[in-house]
């Protein structure tokens, strides 16, 4: 029963999206208000069949009804209620359900806050979106359909991976990784709006950069929270291993940052409009790439569910959106025409073509040793990957490249510039960064790239801090008093900006963090008996025993180790290792002892009897990753608030020394 | 407006260069990225296809693919000196490794060890996985691993790695 109406309400999606794509685009071409409003209910309908759909599912797996496919695949009655709840997309046909329920609610809230503007856009833009969910209520519906029938009803269900349900990082990963995959959909469909129309004003700039914005905040975090579990949960003490599937999340932020810097001179100069479009639309293109990479069973890892027929639908849909790309950028790019020019390379605007110079780079670094074992299995049949080193000596010295661009871009002032006033600005903060440098090596770090990075990074941090603060400062100056300045000035008019800035804070920090992390990591494996001690990097720890520990979906067997500091006891670390029922494996938690410095690591490896097998790891820095990608999302929902209403007003070229422009 | 004018000529031709020096970019990184990336390949072996390979196999990254051999495993307790052997249906290699095993590693289960063939005959791994996957098969004791198994089991440890 529940199986049928969730297939219903399914079906009805697939015409509701394919009929309202076809009335919008005809509402469009006709330029028909009328049209319009139609196909705004249908975008509507569809967001209204996609949450109840979605809502059937959640029922039937919160009721356990293992009539339904889905649920007698992931669902138990044996695991705790929040493991029930996110089961939803534990699993390939759940979670391409979770992405139509979160496409649907993108495209009603969008169109809904643009309900009475951009009129000449947003026919073409649900037009769009709704032929990406008239895709994915298909793969539902086919492909990939959650709501089959069983017979005969199993009394009870495996439950979902075990890897899924060892940390709590698990409820809030995923759904912000689709928040910010299925989000790069309205960007998308705003920038193929503005090719169809034929044209790019002004006044859709904002929409369109907001659009981007948000779904660049999800996918930051999540990208983060992705790792920050990696590093919780599968014990080998790293964040970020080049995986084809964390590859596939950074893919789309690297463009969709480059897009979000290109939209800024965009806005400023009125040049790089078709250049901006393609990076919005590159960025949609690898979020599907990615789905396709992570969800068709090429790549087998945490994220691959069991093997699956959606892989052909899935490049079938590339295919047709890089074409439909391609053949719209080739038609109209000349229509979108440039309202100004770049008068200098050495000013702010030409540092943003540097800036995503760069970034398009690292993209394809990515791309092509992500993308290249693929080549060769299909064409030779040999399976083989790409190490780590590729990436790491490709990536290294352009992410280098762009902390350095990070302290200069900034600097710069707008425009040309005589060579006085460019030295004032670009030579105080090398002190800043000579005091990095200084403080780094006196910590002992001698590796190159990371002495550099101190130093780019300490350069950075002084500029924006300067950047970030201005506009009170030139109010102070002007003589108003401290907290109504700081509210208007940082908070009220240069959001945007102060916003910005803060997300250029937390990259500054992410970089320096990075390098230290991984260049000043020390590690070791040991065996040790209860009772024994070692001692390794100015800890001491001492198995102090095992203990076995039962609850309903997995046994554990937990190992105590008693941490001191020169006699001194600081801590207690439990890492355990979990066996669950439905595995043959058993799998670790680590123990991470942190302090503001660093984080100390235990992962077992095995336990025999008395005897138990340690990694060990000190790693400095770490925990400073996790608080500045939060800080660099806080700074993007900062920028993302919106005026609460838009004046223009005609600022004369030589008064503004504040730009009102954000950074992000 | 219509008529083209010395400056749309220049334009023009600043656009042409514009490519020009796009592609020529493009090209570089391409040259520069296959050479990082031919340098850098992870190949995915058995046994077999170890042997098979020849000389190409020494001081190659490789992950090799196989069964524990029976009565193969010495000095288990040990944090270091760790020994056994790897087979498929028709090839066996000796490896040596250094590390502390994991939880699951003992005879006839399938494993992934990461490292490269050194001259003297053995394979030093740096890396010793134990096959994590999901769906609970049976363990098939003594059974060789077909080709195809292998392949999955080299893919499902995939992002397990440091």
């Amino acid at each position: 029963m529940t199986a049928t109406f969730g297939r219903f309400l399914i079906l009805a999606s697939v015409l509701v999206s394919t009929t309202g794509a076809f009335i919008a685009y005809a509402a469009g071409a006709k330029r028909s208000p009328e049209g319009l409003r139609w196909s705004q209910r249908f975008a509507y309908a569809f967001a209204g069949l996609m949450v109840l759909a979605t809502g059937v599912m959640e029922y039937a797996l919160i009721t356990h009804d293992f009539g339904v496919q889905y649920v007698a695949h992931v669902g138990s009655t044996q695991v705790p209620l929040w493991v029930t709840i996110v089961s939803l997309w534990s699993s390939l046909e759940g979670s391409i359900l979770f992405w139509g329920f979160i496409l649907g609610i993108y495209i009603a809230a969008t169109t809904w806050v643009n309900r009475n503007e951009h009129q000449e856009y947003m026919p073409f833009a649900i037009g769009t979106w709704l032929s990406c969910g008239a895709f994915f209520s298909f793969l539902i519906a086919g492909p990939a359909n959650p709501f089959l029938s069983v017979s005969p009803v199993p009394l009870d269900g495996p439950g979902p991976n075990p890897l899924l349900q060892n940390h709590l990082l698990m409820i809030i990963h995923p759904p912000m990784l689709y928040l910010g995959y299925v989000g790069m959909t309205i960007p998308f469909g705003f920038a193929a709006a503005a090719l169809l129309r034929g044209r790019l004003g002004q006044s859709f700039l904002r929409p369109l950069r907001a659009s981007l914005l948000l779904p660049w905040v999800f996918l930051t975090i999540a990208i983060m929270l992705g790792g920050w579990w990696a590093y919780e949960v599968l014990g080998w003490g790293g964040y970020w291993a080049w995986d084809p599937v964390e590859n596939a999340s950074l893919l789309p932020w690297l463009t969709a940052t480059a897009a979000l810097h290109s939209a800024i001179v965009m806005e400023r100069r009125g040049v790089l409009k078709g250049w901006t479009v393609t990076l919005i639309q590159a960025s949609f293109l690898l979020t599907i790439l990615g789905t396709f990479m992570t969800r068709s069973g090429v790549f087998n890892s945490v994220h691959s569910f069991t093997q699956s027929s959606i892989g052909p639908t899935i490049l079938v849909f590339l295919t047709a959106i890089l074409l439909f790309s391609v053949i719209l950028l080739a038609l109209r790019i000349d229509s979108l025409e440039a309202e100004g020019r770049i008068e200098s390379a050495v000013s702010r605007e030409g540092m943003f073509l540097v800036n995503n110079l760069f970034f398009v780079v690292f993209t394809f670094t990515v791309l092509v040793g992500t993308v290249f074992p693929l080549v060769v299995e299909a064409i030779k049949g040999k399976q083989m990957s790409v190490g780590r080193p590729y990436f790491d000596a490709m990536v290294v010295p352009v992410g280098t490249a762009l902390l350095f661009l990070l302290g200069v871009g900034p600097a710069l002032p707008w425009g040309k510039t005589n060579r006085k006033e460019m030295l004032r600005a670009l030579l105080p903060p090398l002190i800043t960064g000579a005091i990095a440098l200084i403080i780094g090596y006196a910590f002992g770090i001698r590796n190159a790239w990371t002495l550099v990075t101190l130093l780019f990074g300490g350069y950075a941090a002084h500029v924006t801090f300067a950047q970030m603060w201005l506009p009170l400062r030139q109010r102070l100056k002007k003589g108003d008093s401290f907290a109504p300045a700081l509210i208007d000035a940082q908070l009220r008019r240069g959001r945007r900006r102060f916003g910005g800035y803060v997300v250029h804070a937390g990259a500054v920090i992410v970089f320096v963090a990075i390098a230290v992390s991984s260049t000043m990591r020390t590690q070791e494996e040991v065996t040790l008996a209860r009772g024994q001690s070692t001692t390794f990097a100015g800890y001491a720890v001492t198995f102090m025993g095992t203990e076995e520990r039962a609850e309903p979906h997995r046994q554990s067997t937990i190992a105590r180790f008693n941490i001191s500091k020169n006699g001194q006891p600081v801590t207690t670390m439990e890492p355990r290792m979990n066996q669950y029922a439905a595995m043959r494996e058993p799998i670790g938690t680590p123990a991470v002892h942190s302090t503001i410095g660093r984080d100390y690591y235990l992962s077992i490896m095995n336990i025999q009897g008395d005897q138990v097998g340690l990694l060990i790891i000190n790693m400095p820095m770490v925990g400073w990753i996790w608080g500045a990608v939060l800080l660099m999302g806080a700074g993007g929902l900062i920028a993302l608030i919106p005026a609460r209403r838009r004046t223009y007003v005609v600022v004369p070229e030589s008064a503004p020394t504040i730009d009102d422009e954000a950074m992000a | 407006m219509t008529e083209p004018t010395a400056s749309d000529a220049m334009r023009r031709k600043t656009r042409r260069f514009m490519i020009a020096a796009f592609a020529a970019a493009i090209a570089a990184f391409l040259v520069i990225a296959y050479g990082g990336i031919s340098k850098n390949l992870v190949y995915y072996w058995t046994p077999t296809d170890l042997h098979a390979a020849g000389n190409k196999a020494y001081g190659a990254t490789i992950r090799l693919g196989g069964m524990v051999a029976p009565h193969s495993v010495k000095g288990r307790n040990g944090v270091s000196g760790l020994e056994f052997d790897v087979k498929d249906a028709t090839g066996i290699v000796h490896v040596k490794s250094s590390g502390v095993p994991p939880q699951m590693f003992r005879e006839n289960i399938g494993v992934v060890v990461e490292g490269t063939m050194t001259r003297s005959g053995y394979f030093q791994c740096n890396r010793l996985m134990v096959s994590h996957n999901n769906e609970y098969r049976a363990p098939k004791a003594g059974h060789a691993v077909n080709k195809e198994e292998l392949q999955k089991l080299m893919k499902s440890t995939e992002g397990l790695k440091d």
